[in-house]
């Protein structure tokens, strides 16, 4: 591992443990309102100041970074999984199952992700509880983002089933599940992973555009998205430069994420 | 003769094969879109009807209105018999026909993205193939940071910092495709550069331009012309976000509306509209490369 990956490494870890830490490092919470205090200015009680609504925003922006922080991997997860199930299954299976798949991804790809990500979130209940909500946005992240993972994947198993070792394992009458079980998928496994990793910076930046637009994380709830909204209101960068502290991290957890994501992983 | 007419009758076999696969993925496009509004929950429910002027009667023919979107399959049958007479439907949201509502946008979006496109392409080219015939390593870290850094700000964060500096919506999409390409184009062009018969060619004498159009852009180049189909998806991608926030009346803001009102007649016509533009640039690319290919043979 070079020094650069180290570093980012190291700025992950600790932007994740800070956020983990975030019930002591601000007790007073995301959602209370210091009401003789709106928009104030960073101070020594509010450390980047407070929204328009007097909301400590140190505190939002530490339970935001944890939210995002925690969930994109988690939609990663759902993401990968369902890659491997339809572009792993349907490389192994190849003939019609393979074509019907690689159809099915062609039609998931050439739909603009945005687009589409923000046709189903709009069409799901927007008026539904903070943790629903997150629980929802989350979710169409992992289940309309497993495409591009599917389309790598199918390749791979693909290659995999013509490979010698599969057909020794199906010449000696390894058939069905165990052969995919068993031979195909461990053999899928470092595929799988830079699937995994290449899909949360991703979904970290879907979560935020989302946000942005209204449509992500319903209040009082903090996340990326819902912290850079407030730049909305932004007149010029002088006048509250704490404000973009959101936006900064996020760009430092995400170039984190591209130096750990070899070169040809961030291009792939 | 014989090989140049087999080598039309391939292309035109492959042109044929692209169209038939862009029109049945545009049906299918279409009647995803559609499934997914009908089974949306609340897909019923219409702001109208909570218009207190409105008597019993006039619910009753608001909600008979929509009767004929219950059926996804007879909704879609007819949208089609419609389209193809030329007849789009109407928008519920904005209650005008959908054709009309393309025809007064659709130019804010070419514009906005083609203009974006065109300085997206200028500024990565520019910088990917500076850096190739340079090789300076600190312009090299220099084009890397820059592109790196925007590819981690979303695309709707550099719509606002464009309200905010009063900049052109189209500089924002420039932004946002210029870090894909120039990272795409950068690795494909090191990677030509880095073939033995480049180093041949240097050890020869040849001038740097000669190299890059003789010998680089014929190997790097397929790959490019690809790049410049799916980069037209990106844009388009990212004139929602631009087009909602900066306020430019386009197809990206009109989409934008149609999701939040759940529209299906307009929903279903971006839907198929997008993706058949996607494929179309998609295809185009892919014809081109097939076009380029017989010449480097």
């Amino acid at each position: 591992m070079n020094a650069a990956r180290k570093l980012a490494c190291i700025v992950v870890l600790a932007v994740c443990a800070v956020s983990l830490a975030a019930n002591w490092l601000a007790p007073a919470g995301y959602a209370k309102q210091f009401r003789e205090a709106p928009s104030a200015p960073p101070s020594h009680q509010h450390l980047l100041g407070t929204d328009e609504i007097g909301r400590d925003r140190f505190a939002r922006v530490l339970y935001g970074t944890r939210i995002s922080l925690l969930l994109a991997p988690a939609a990663a997860l759902v993401s990968t999984l369902l890659a491997a199930l339809v572009g792993g299954l349907a490389g192994y299976l190849g003939g019609i199952w393979l074509r019907l798949a690689r159809g099915f991804t062609d039609l998931f790809l050439s739909l603009p992700w945005l687009f589409l990500l923000i046709t189903v979130r709009a069409l799901l209940p927007l008026n539904v509880s903070p943790l629903t909500s997150v629980l929802i946005t989350f979710l169409i992240l992992g289940l309309l983002g497993w495409a591009a993972s599917a389309r790598v994947l199918s390749t791979s198993a693909d290659a995999l089933r013509n490979s010698d070792f599969v057909l020794q394992a199906r010449a000696s009458g390894l058939h069905g599940p165990r052969l995919f079980f068993v031979h195909v998928l461990p053999n899928l496994k470092p595929v799988l992973y830079a699937q995994f990793w290449i899909s949360i910076p991703v979904f970290i930046l879907a979560e935020a555009n989302l946000g942005i637009l209204g449509l992500g994380v319903a209040e009082p709830l903090p996340s990326w998205g819902s912290l850079l909204r407030e730049l909305e209101g932004l007149i010029s960068f002088r006048e509250e430069p704490w404000r973009l502290v959101p936006l900064l991290l996020l760009i430092i957890v995400m170039t984190s994420f591209q130096l750990l994501l070899s070169n040809e992983e961030v291009t792939a | 003769m014989l090989q140049k007419k087999l080598m039309r009758k391939t292309l035109l076999w492959k042109i044929l094969r692209h169209l038939g696969a862009i029109a049945a993925l545009v049906l299918l496009g279409g009647l995803l879109s559609a499934t997914l509004v009908r089974l949306a929950p609340g897909f019923d429910a219409d702001e109208r009807e909570l218009d207190p002027s409105l008597n019993a009667e006039s619910v009753r023919a608001l909600r008979q209105s929509r009767a004929g979107e219950h059926n996804i399959l007879s909704f879609y049958a007819s949208y089609l018999r419609g389209a193809i007479h030329g007849d789009l439907g109407t928008s519920h949201a904005l209650g005008q026909p959908v054709q009309n509502l393309l025809r007064e946008r659709w130019l804010v979006t070419v514009r906005v993205a083609g203009i974006g496109l065109l300085l997206a392409w200028l500024l990565a080219s520019t910088l990917a193939f500076t850096a190739c015939l340079w090789r300076r390593s600190a312009y090299e870290i220099l084009g890397t940071t820059v592109s790196g850094a925007f590819l981690c700000i979303p695309a709707a964060v550099l719509a606002l910092l464009s309200v905010i500096l009063n900049a052109p919506g189209y500089l924002a999409i420039a932004l946002i495709v210029f870090p894909r390409i120039y990272r795409y184009s950068r690795n494909l062009l090191a990677k030509a550069y880095a073939l033995p018969h480049i180093t041949a060619a240097r050890a020869r004498g040849l001038g740097e331009v000669r190299i890059l159009a003789w010998h680089v852009l014929p190997v790097a180049g397929p790959q490019m012309i690809a790049l410049a189909g799916i980069t037209v998806s990106i844009a388009l991608g990212a004139n929602i976000p631009v087009e909602a926030l900066c306020g430019l009346p386009g197809i990206g803001q009109l989409a934008w509306q149609a999701a939040l009102s759940r529209d299906l007649p307009l929903l279903v016509n971006l839907t198929v509209l997008v993706t058949l533009v996607t494929l179309l640039a998609n295809s185009g690319a892919d014809v081109m490369i097939h076009m380029l290919r017989p010449r480097e043979a």
